[in-house]
């Protein structure tokens, strides 16, 4: 009998060991990834080694790639995120939107083969769709064209959508999009420029 | 492009074109189309490759006594199907040789049978690994033929050896690996199927799958943008640069189990290089 009552008991618990086990063992795989990654790649130009290190979210992110990480790991990283966004400190959001398409435009900016010294692009019609006329656009995001047309320009409005070029990691924690102002890739200057991108009336965008 | 294979190919169009008469024309339109600027540079090339002069170059690399030692890789060089074997071989690599202890890909293997066998400085190779106008690169003449013996011939990967299915299961650790300035993965741009970046399609290179085969197995390949002929190492160098990860050693560790992982997804796939690339 009481055999039986142990056998009971390592049975209901086995799936809980195996479960901590799965987590483990893809931990120490992303652990792994980092240490071969560490001895195969070199210092170049202005990417330093440090680039391989990952912060949270990267880590969780692809720890658990390609699905996505459990609710209650993520979003505590996701409310972080979501913290780590600064508004403009004059509070306009609205920059100019022909800067703001020279931005969407640039790919270059943070690869070893790039100036430093010159501010990097935000490589936007790489994924999305912005003005008509730029037929060169991916589709790894959504269709942005007459994105402020649709959505008007109410402060909540330009708020939300600032703190999502800010850093969309805030909204979705493994998103494909990078978090340009939290990873410091855009200025706050440029952010601005490319939410007149977005919301200006006259932008391509909205035409 | 030898004879033999130029009439081949000759056959080849016959056969194809009396099958697709119907479709060709469609298929022409749409590659024609300005959204597949690389069909077009096929369409110019026609059958012929540049890459052909990178395997003659090749041949001779491979079949002329050099180095040190004054020997020839084809007397030599194992690259897994025994002593100066080409056929084939690439399509069963990366592959673990025991008298290395490594899993090594083309590219090492290579290198490992010039420097240990030919006597040849490995720095000075090194310092050619990638080609640039008259400055050429022996690994690349070399990679090209060996990879071209290989043509129609399906992946198929021994994996039996533990450090092989090590190097898999990381080099899929590696492929989700997200980190650096854009937060990017090999995953953010491959792990999907359908997407494109700007006008260039995004093959799924995630899972075993058509898409992953037609990539992989198309490399090598004559990169008209640069006017070489580039490899798999070169191939992934350029990939983590655009990902914002420093700079990838040639022949490391990641080069190698990254290989591994895509020619695994690509297995069943014939073997269709040196290719033509944009």
């Amino acid at each position: 009998m009481r055999t039986l009552t142990r056998l009971v008991i390592l049975l209901s618990a086995l799936p809980l060991a195996a479960a901590a086990a799965a987590q483990t063992h893809k931990n120490d795989r992303n652990a792994e990834a980092f240490a071969a990654l560490k001895a195969s790649f070199a210092a170049h130009g202005q990417a330093g080694m440090d680039r391989l290190d990952q912060d949270k979210t990267q880590a969780l992110c692809s720890t658990y790639a390609p699905h996505a990480p459990p609710a209650k790991l993520a979003s505590p990283l996701q409310t972080a995120n979501r913290d780590s966004v600064k508004y403009p400190a004059d509070g306009k959001y609205l920059g100019d939107w022909k800067r703001g398409q020279a931005i969407a435009e640039e790919g270059k900016g943070k690869q070893y083969s790039d100036d430093p010294s010159k501010p990097s692009g935000g490589n936007c019609y790489a994924c999305h769709q912005l003005d008509k006329q730029q037929i060169a656009y991916g589709t790894i995001g959504p269709s942005l064209y007459h994105y402020g047309k649709n959505r008007g320009r109410s402060e909540a409005m330009l708020k939300l959508t600032w703190s999502m070029v800010y850093d969309m990691k805030g909204y979705s924690l493994c998103s494909a999009m990078p978090r340009f102002g939290s990873k410091g890739i855009l200025t706050e200057q440029q952010l601005k420029d490319v939410m007149a991108l977005l919301f200006d009336p006259d932008s391509p965008v909205n035409k | 492009m030898r004879a033999k294979t130029k009439q081949h190919m000759f056959w080849l169009a016959i056969v194809v074109g009396a099958a697709s008469s119907f479709t060709a024309s469609l298929v022409w339109a749409q590659a024609a189309t300005p959204a597949d600027p690389v069909a077009q540079y096929r369409a110019m090339f026609g059958d012929d490759n540049p890459a052909d002069l990178w395997v003659m170059r090749g041949q001779d690399l491979w079949q002329k006594p050099r180095g040190p030692k004054n020997v020839a890789l084809a007397k030599t060089c194992d690259l897994g199907m025994g002593v100066g074997k080409i056929k084939g071989a690439y399509a069963h690599m990366p592959r673990y040789f025991a008298d290395t202890g490594k899993v090594q890909d083309l590219e090492t293997r290579l290198l490992t049978c010039m420097v240990r066998d030919q006597g040849l400085d490995r720095k000075a190779i090194l310092k050619n690994r990638f080609g640039d106008g008259d400055r050429k690169s022996d690994l690349e003449a070399l990679s090209a033929y060996v990879v071209d013996a290989s043509k129609g011939i399906p992946i198929s990967l021994p994996m039996t050896h533990p450090e092989e299915k090590r190097a898999y299961a990381m080099g899929k650790a590696i492929f989700y690996y997200r980190a650096g300035t854009h937060d990017f993965s090999c995953a953010t741009c491959h792990g999907q199927s359908g997407k494109r970046i700007r006008l260039q399609d995004l093959p799924d290179l995630a899972n075993a799958n058509p898409e992953a085969q037609k990539t992989y197995t198309t490399w090598p390949a004559y990169r008209v943008s640069q006017g070489e002929v580039r490899t798999m190492e070169w191939r992934l160098g350029s990939c983590f640069r655009q990902m914002r990860f420093p700079k990838l050693k040639y022949g490391s560790e990641v080069a190698i189990d990254l290989t591994m992982f895509l020619a695994k997804n690509a297995e069943g796939g014939e073997m269709a290089a040196p290719g033509l690339k944009r």
